[in-house]
């Protein structure tokens, strides 16, 4: 028997409210289309809200020098040649536009003596570049944005939780069906354009920066539209997370420690980021921890220090100590500030890191070395779109933020993901906007599609024999972090595609006690599915990926792969679509790039 | 290691009951760990909202020993021994289990004046750090409502909440007026609809803010300073019958620096329901008062 469920029209729906999503809202309501944004937790909760360091944009107020081009190099690079370069482009354009829009709607980023937004370095970004407040500038961003959003009147969906996106007889995409999380009740939108805003995927691993919101329902779910995803192998591990207590395994900490002044030591106490220093890093890299520690005073006659390698290079230095019997007690390496810097400086640097390790760790960052090691904690890949417009291969569907996929490559840069968000936040709303208004009718629903969905979604409650949606997902992340983690090996790869499918038969005999009303084992039922998804997206991916290029490494294949790095690994459903039907993979080849953007690149690097 | 238990309600908004659940102990664990091994186990229905885990979304928001505080940034071992008590937030209605329903903090958001910046320059807006930290300090607000539900205002009164703001949102509007860009003046609003007089300063909502904000000295003193001037005093009563603004109007601040704007007067007739108007105090002359309140 069919399942009741409230129903809703729109022009435009937004689906997740992080930045991304809240600046898409924006743009579509202040276009005059009716505009709904859509979130699974309560509004200014989503994960944005836990970037520290800074959003990047080449506003040039520290270092005259700085501009979109050097930006578009530093990203290039950055993402080793495999971003949409048209979208490194665009945002290495328009960021800067995007801050000062911020600072208008109310947002108080940390100011130069001059009075104007200051800068600070980061990783990977040959000038200061990151607009921040303190280390908390995320929450600035989702603030600023959702205050924007409240004084607009723009209606929200909280604690709504969408399952499936839902399209009409034609295959465009027209809407979503999904359900209340306090009440568990049933509702459907429908749409004439539907923009993906969902971020991460990193709750797929054990230990990750991640919060339960990142289970790649967006990704999923434009899987199952028919949408072609990109570069699913590209995940990046953050050098540091917290390692103790095990409670809180993977929690960030920020590379402003380093940026700071903190250091890398093993176990015997040396500082062994000297020993891991690339080919293509060495001419820009001390090559002793005399000239190292003189680069933070002094960048015009010494060299950087190789604690600030990027982040790819720093994670897999640390994976190799550990490996190598040289880590702590509890598995990670010394990250030591306490040794080199004043206590009352680093207080008042880094406030939230001394809070976080006193509170959760009763570690002391100003007296002790903090433990740490890798963590999954930045998804590269994503709905493939077009740069201009963020449409994804299947007409009425948009995305932007983490779930696109593109801008960032093989690897991105720190503080490039704020800035990511605002850029394609907005074009996001522009394009599904421009694509509503051309748009005539009211899109129409199929009912049996809805019905389908509910169905499904309610199976795991009417099972009396079946599995623990907990024990299936700690399974899944065990077998992410295990067999697809910062380091991977093709046989590994092949258990894992194999284990993903034994998971994928455990998610559809699902058993959750309890009604619907706020039930968090039935929602935790309900991410399962796309949690598969991505997962095997990503290790067919890591294994079709036969080279090491930025976060994605393979132990059997080493280097990087020239021929590769022309080509994304495209991945698909066609003709079966959703949950637990197999997903198509190929290269396709990367667009040429036009000669004045190659120029860019090749200018005095 | 020893057995930790916690006694954790359970129900919705018909009634309930506190649950206890015993688990081994495990070191190092935040009450929102033990919280989710309950569900793992146990409980797999135990409703709890969270996100970040690291205390910067201000989801998991609950009463532990009764005393309001984030699930994920309070340690097990920092705790009394024997059965640690869970409960949801007082102050707003029960979900289920330990889930509230905070929409009564959306609702008032919805009635801050936005934030009302002049025109920026072409060389964009200049502000001096000194000029913006008594605003970042408010802007550090996570939104945890721990400040809302533990203010007897309204944590016991529930009818005052449709005449009263409640901390969260009396740092949000002192964000606003102390921003050196903002041309909007809510000090009326604060008087008459966000209920600032309500408040009498016992800072129990400093004393539960996670992010250490200074909630009543640094934002809602300030606040009823600037509405008593604006209200209270017997110069300011005077000035109202001659208004004087003592904020920028965007076309102001947009026609260049401060200094070259001139004061705006203009006469205004009084106000058919006069406030409640203090006169001059014992001992003092009011005609002597010849400047404006600023």
């Amino acid at each position: 028997m069919a399942t009741d469920y409230e129903s809703h029209t729109y022009d435009v729906i937004v689906i997740g409210a992080g930045g991304a999503g809240l600046r898409a809202a924006i743009e579509a309501h202040q276009r005059g289309l009716r505009t709904a944004l859509v979130c699974k937790s309560l509004l200014g909760k989503a994960h944005t809200v836990m970037a520290e360091g800074g959003v990047a944009a080449a506003m040039g107020h520290v270092y005259a020098e700085d501009n979109w081009k050097v930006h578009f190099r530093d990203t290039m690079r950055g993402g080793k040649y495999l971003n949409n370069w048209r979208m490194a482009q665009l945002h290495a354009q328009e960021a800067p536009d995007r801050v000062f829009e911020l600072e208008a709607w109310g947002a108080l980023f940390d100011r130069t003596p001059d009075g104007r937004i200051t800068q600070r370095d980061f990783g990977g970004h040959r000038y200061a570049r990151l607009a921040h407040v303190g280390d908390r500038t995320g929450l600035e961003m989702i603030r600023t944005l959702q205050q924007k959003a409240v004084s607009l009147d723009i209606d929200v969906f909280m604690e709504c939780k969408i399952l499936q996106l839902l399209s009409d007889t034609d295959g465009r995409v027209s809407g979503a069906v999904g359900y209340w999380r306090p009440s568990g009740e049933f509702i459907t939108f429908s749409a004439k354009a539907v923009v993906l805003a969902t971020g991460s995927i990193g709750k797929s691993w054990q230990f990750t920066s991640n919060s339960w919101e990142s289970t790649g329902d967006g990704h999923a779910m434009a899987i199952w539209a028919g949408a072609d995803v990109i570069e699913m192998e590209s995940v990046q591990f953050h050098p540091t997370g917290m390692v103790w207590p095990l409670s809180v395994r993977g929690l960030l900490v920020t590379e402003g420690v380093r940026g700071d002044g903190g250091v890398l030591r093993n176990s015997e106490g040396s500082r062994f980021m000297f020993d891991y220093v690339a080919p293509m890093f060495r001419a820009e890299t001390a090559e002793t921890e005399e000239e190292a520690d003189r680069w933070y005073d002094d960048h015009t006659d010494n060299r950087r220090t190789p604690d600030l390698l990027p982040r790819d290079e720093v994670a897999r230095a640390i994976n190799t100590e550990v490996k190598a019997g040289r880590g702590t007690p509890h598995g990670g390496v010394y990250l030591d500030i306490a040794s080199r810097r004043p206590a009352e400086y680093i207080r008042r640097r880094l406030p939230s890191m001394y809070h976080q390790f006193m509170e959760l760790a009763g570690v002391d960052i100003t007296t002790t070395a903090m433990e740490v090691g890798p963590t999954c904690h930045y998804m590269m890949g994503g709905v493939r779109v077009d740069g201009d417009t963020e449409a994804a291969t299947v007409p009425g569907l948009f995305a932007a933020g983490e779930v696109a996929g593109g801008m960032h490559g093989a690897n991105r840069l720190g503080g490039n993901s704020l800035s990511d968000l605002l850029v394609f936040g907005r074009r996001a709303g522009l394009g599904a906007a421009d694509y509503a208004e051309a748009r005539s009718g009211v899109p129409t629903l199929q009912d049996a599609e809805v019905e389908t969905v509910i169905a499904r979604s309610l199976e795991p409650l009417g099972r009396e024999q079946g599995e623990n949606p907990y024990e299936v997902h700690r399974d899944l992340q065990e077998t992410m972090q295990t067999l697809v983690g910062i380091i991977r090996k093709g046989p590994e790869l092949e258990k894992a595609l194999v284990k993903l499918g034994e998971l994928s038969a455990r998610v559809d005999n699902l058993s959750v006690s309890g009604g619907r009303a706020y039930n968090p084992g039935w929602n935790l039922a309900t991410d399962l599915p796309a949690m598969l998804t991505t997962s095997t997206a990503v290790a067919q991916g890591a294994l079709a990926r036969k080279e090491s290029r930025g976060g994605h490494t393979r132990e059997d294949y080493p280097d990087a792969d020239p021929e590769l790095g022309k080509v994304n690994f495209v991945q698909h459903q066609r003709d079966h679509r959703g949950p637990g039907q197999p997903i198509d993979i190929g290269p396709e080849p990367i667009p040429e790039m036009p000669p004045e953007l190659r120029e860019l690149l090749e200018e005095g690097h | 290691m020893p057995d930790c238990s916690l006694r954790v309600w359970r129900g919705d908004q018909d009634g309930g009951a506190f649950a206890d659940y015993t688990l081994a102990s495990q070191e190092g664990e935040v009450v929102l760990d033990v919280i989710h091994r309950i569900q793992a186990t146990e409980a797999p229905d135990l409703a709890c909202r969270w996100n970040c885990k690291a205390g910067k979304c201000g989801s998991c928001s609950a009463e532990i020993n009764g005393r309001p505080g984030l699930l994920c940034m309070t340690r097990m071992d920092t705790l009394p021994e024997g059965p640690v008590t869970v409960a949801p937030m007082r102050a707003f209605p029960i979900l289920r289990d330990l889930v509230t329903d905070v929409s009564f903090n959306y609702e008032v958001a919805k009635t801050v004046p936005p934030f009302a910046p002049p025109p920026a320059p072409p060389e964009g807006y200049r502000m001096q750090q000194i000029d913006i930290e008594r605003s970042q300090e408010f802007r550090k607000c996570i939104e945890c409502f721990l400040c809302q539900d533990v203010c007897h205002v309204v944590r016991d009164h529930e009818e005052n909440k449709t005449t009263y703001a409640g901390p969260r949102f009396f740092i949000r509007f002192a964000e606003l007026e102390m921003h050196p860009l903002d041309t909007n003046d809510r000090r009326e609003l604060l008087h008459h609809k966000a209920g600032l007089g309500m408040c009498n300063i016992t800072k129990c909502c400093t004393e539960v803010c996670p992010e250490h904000i200074k909630i009543t000295d640094n934002a809602i003193i300030p606040l009823k300073e600037r509405v008593v001037d604006a209200s209270f005093d017997p110069v300011g009563w005077l000035g109202r019958k001659i208004r004087r603004r003592t904020k920028l109007t965007p076309e102001q601040a947009a026609a260049g620096r401060p200094e070259q704007i001139t004061t705006v007067w203009e006469t205004v007739p009084a106000p058919t329901a006069e406030p409640v108007v203090a006169g001059p105090r014992d001992g003092e002359d009011a005609t002597e008062t010849t400047a404006g309140s600023e």
